[in-house]
């Protein structure tokens, strides 16, 4: 008894490549990444320094970018500010998804009260809204970076929670989830092992858009007053400062708003063209 | 003109993902006479249904047309615009499903569904179209014609959607109408009186038909002719007699052997049979749905179902859907926890929840599930699915495990190439080997098979059951094997346990089969088979008695 095997047949293997758009969003990203890493070693002048009289400047050979109300270099705040804005972010924005994730995937895998408790839980969460409980936080225990971090990946755990577990429970109900169960695996192999790569590129998906959330969630609370605090800025606080500059047409105000919308944009593009590799695990 | 549908070297390409453009129907021709059924036959992926199609000029997404001719009643199918096309769906050509039950919208009823084509084409008035599928439905033999109209599509049995459908493609009064697969979802049972009522109602309009099916058994008692298509070419063309009984082809001839499998010997099974039974169930009882206050489930799936299995023999599980048999596995294997009886294991009793065995017990019963491609992770290589019970079990790794990789490959007769592929990069057939490979893996005494030849073509299926025959011979396993295939059953069973509605009807070795002292239920189901012989369904006569009291049809 024999079967024709065809051992030779061509076959295509999708590799991890980017097509145009992925790469010009992740040249974006990595831009902001690089400059988020060395702002301190190329800014021209001293963040908190005021290094101009006239406030508000236009943009001059001397400064690139203008100057800022009080007449300090808006190139150099904006270098600096890509620390706090890509920093932040991507720190609460991974803690969010990694807990929200986890906790999903353990809630469809094992079911019943424990499924039923997180998810009640996750919910109530869930109602309160984003601005108002950072306010809350803040007031309460002010602001640095470590509570900044926290109170934003809280506030993007629910909703990784809800994303992640959504597709569990379908990816669950599987055979060879059933399999690996009646294999007698625990749980940690089935969620690491059975549910993860099934259900990857999607929250690898669901991971950037939180990401673009994040940041504008950061800028504005930070436009509120309760993100970075002065002298440092991230872009957010930066568009709060300068905002009386508008009506003037002052650089200050565009420039940290063109960093911001650069940011969001680029994630955006980079998760909508990621390569087929990844896409291709989420239609399992 | 003398031919009503002419199919001229057809030619259709697909684009795959990779943009590159394959041709799936390599130059097809044949005709059709007016009031002649033929059928079209082949396996998944030899483009039966793409052919079928085309005679509406229509073709899946992704598809075109890139050749040929299909001239249906002297009009040019290719050449029509999308808006002629249209004018003849339904008035010239109709077109039955597969699955009736997803071509019926579930939010109108049936009546106004069926006379919908009358509607728009401006056919007919809607009272005359009302009157027509009344007497459609009385043709078709369903139960209350006046009144089954004003029920919702999920009112009504899968049959009897079945044939409503078929109603629906009537009721234009087309010349041709294309079958596609139309019974391939139903029991034998109801298959037959769906066959019937289509074969009767086709005959007595002279309507002419394309039946698209890969069940020979099926088309033998429909079809005037056959058409035996491979990878989008007819391999061979004759009447249906000739076809059956003097096929020229060597594939033709394959798939008329897959049909009649060689049964086990009953010496080969003595050879290694044992007298201490390897697993005894216990009036096991299990079901879904809250507990109620007796602390049974709300829906009873098993009702006190006893059976045993002695080692180096194998149990055949037969019965048709919702009769409780894949519950059966699923409650010996422990997936779904057993509610009441008893499961006694190699000596010892089982707990009833998979999650309170020990390993070795989890390991010595592997269960093998119907479809692969759920079956297999698809984001491993096979290598992976394959070492993991192999380290998890038997804490093999590195070389060792590799090699034994390699052999459970070359046991389930699969080249080592494929170690490093994935699932979807395999056929049906080659997937449904790594699934079977990987509970061969833990090294088990018993395999539930549950209908691990469903979704195979007969040809590949046969391989299969011959595989899983070798494997035995080799490891001394025994197998439990559910099925709704009675001619599968047969072919690697000692034992056939018949199953109806949650109950064990009765167990007979094959040999018994067909003798008058079988229970009347497994007499019903026996007959109902369809078999390859044309004057089957004709001369089949069943006591009404017995079909008013087990079929749902």
């Amino acid at each position: 008894m024999t079967t024709p095997v065809s051992t030779t047949a061509p076959r295509r293997t999708p590799g991890y490549r980017f097509n145009l758009v992925g790469i010009i969003g992740f040249s974006v990203l990595l831009f902001w990444v690089v400059v988020a890493l060395v702002a301190p070693w190329v800014i021209p002048y001293p963040v908190g320094e005021i290094v101009d009289y006239d406030y508000l400047a236009p943009i001059s050979d001397k400064f690139w970018m203008g100057t800022d109300y009080l007449g300090r270099d808006i190139l150099s705040r904006v270098l600096m500010g890509a620390r706090y804005t890509v920093g932040i972010s991507l720190a609460s924005v991974t803690l969010a998804c990694s807990i929200g994730v986890t906790l999903g995937m353990v809630a469809a895998v094992s079911g019943g009260w424990l499924d039923t408790v997180l998810s009640r839980f996750l919910d109530a969460m869930n109602s309160i809204p984003s601005k108002l409980f950072g306010l809350v936080v803040v007031a309460a225990v002010g602001s640095s970076l470590p509570v900044l971090v926290l109170t934003m990946a809280a506030v993007y755990v629910p909703g990784s929670f809800r994303f992640a577990r959504a597709l569990a429970v379908n990816i669950n109900t599987m055979d060879f989830v059933t399999v690996a169960r009646i294999r007698g695996e625990g749980t940690l192999y089935l969620i690491l092992s059975e549910i993860l790569p099934n259900i990857l590129g999607p929250v690898l998906t669901d991971l950037g858009l939180r990401f673009v959330f994040t940041v504008l969630l950061l800028s504005g609370l930070s436009f509120l007053g309760l993100g970075v605090q002065p002298p440092y800025a991230d872009w957010g606080a930066m568009v709060r400062e300068n905002i009386s500059g508008l009506s003037f047409g002052a650089p200050a105000v565009i420039f940290p708003c063109l960093a911001i919308a650069t940011l969001t944009i680029s994630v955006n593009l980079l998760i909508d063209n990621l390569p087929q590799k990844i896409r291709d695990r989420s239609d399992a | 003109m003398s031919q009503l549908v002419e199919i001229r070297d057809l030619k259709v390409a697909a684009k795959t993902d990779a943009g590159r453009t394959v041709e799936i129907i390599k130059g097809v021709s044949f005709d059709i006479a007016p009031g002649e059924i033929v059928a079209l036959i082949g396996e998944s992926g030899s483009g039966k249904t793409t052919i079928a199609l085309t005679l509406m000029g229509y073709t899946r997404t992704g598809c075109r047309i890139s050749g040929g001719s299909v001239t249906v009643d002297g009009q040019d199918m290719v050449q029509l615009s999308e808006k002629d096309r249209a004018d003849v769906r339904g008035t010239k050509v109709a077109y039955v499903p597969q699955s009736a039950a997803a071509a019926f919208n579930p939010a109108a009823t049936i009546m106004d569904q069926v006379i919908e084509v009358t509607r728009i084409h401006g056919l007919m008035p809607v009272d005359a179209a009302r009157t027509l599928a009344v007497e459609l439905f009385r043709a078709l033999s369903l139960p209350n014609p006046d009144t089954i109209g004003d029920r919702y599509p999920h009112q009504v049995s899968g049959g009897q959607l079945q044939r409503l459908s078929a109603a629906m493609a009537l009721i234009g009064q087309p010349k041709v109408v294309i079958f596609d697969e139309p019974t391939t979802a139903l029991d034998v049972t109801t298959q037959i009186e769906v066959l019937r009522a289509f074969k009767s109602v086709m005959r007595k309009n002279g309507i002419a038909g394309v039946y698209v099916s890969h069940d020979l058994a099926v088309v033998a008692q429909i079809a005037d002719r056959i058409l035996v298509l491979r990878g989008g070419e007819v391999q061979e063309v004759g009447s249906t007699d000739q076809i059956l009984h003097r096929p020229q082809h060597a594939y033709t001839r394959q798939l008329l052997g897959a049909f009649e499998p060689v049964p086990r010997s009953p010496a080969e099974a003595a050879r290694v049979a044992d007298l201490h039974p390897l697993l005894e169930v216990d009036h096991l009882v299990a079901g879904y749905g809250p507990l109620q206050s007796d602390g049974m489930p709300l829906v009873r799936a098993l009702n006190s179902v006893s059976l045993s299995v002695h080692r180096g023999r194998n149990l055949g599980i037969i019965g048709e859907s919702g009769c409780g048999k894949s519950t059966l596995a699923r409650a010996i294997a422990g997936i779904l926890p057993r509610k009441g009886g008893n499961i006694v294991f190699n000596g010892r009793e089982l707990a009833a929840d998979a999650r309170h065995r020990s390993r070795e017990e989890l390991r010595d019963l592997q269960i093998v599930f119907q479809y692969a491609d759920t079956a297999l992770n698809p984001a491993k290589s096979i290598e992976e699915l394959l070492g993991r019970p192999l380290a998890f079990y038997h804490g093999l790794k590195g070389k060792a495990r590799d090699q034994r990789v390699e052999q459970l490959l070359d046991m389930v007769h699969l080249p080592k190439s494929v170690r490093h592929r994935r699932a979807s990069e395999l056929s049906g057939g080659q997937k449904q080997r790594v699934n079977f490979a990987r509970a061969l893996a833990a090294e088990p005494k018993l395999i539930l098979c549950d209908e691990i030849t469903s979704a195979l073509d007969t040809v590949v299926a046969a391989a299969v059951i011959e595989l899983l025959k070798e494997l035995q011979r080799e490891l001394g396993l025994s197998y439990i094997f559910i099925s709704h295939d009675l001619s599968v059953v047969e072919a690697i069973c000692d034992e056939i346990m018949v199953m109806y509605a949650g109950e064990k009807v009765e167990q007979l070795t094959p040999s018994d089969i067909g003798r008058a002292e079988n229970h009347p239920y497994s007499r019903l189901l026996f007959s109902s088979t369809p078999k390859l012989d044309p004057g089957w369904l004709d001369s089949l006569e069943q006591d009404p008695e017995l079909v008013r009291a087990y079929c749902r049809r």
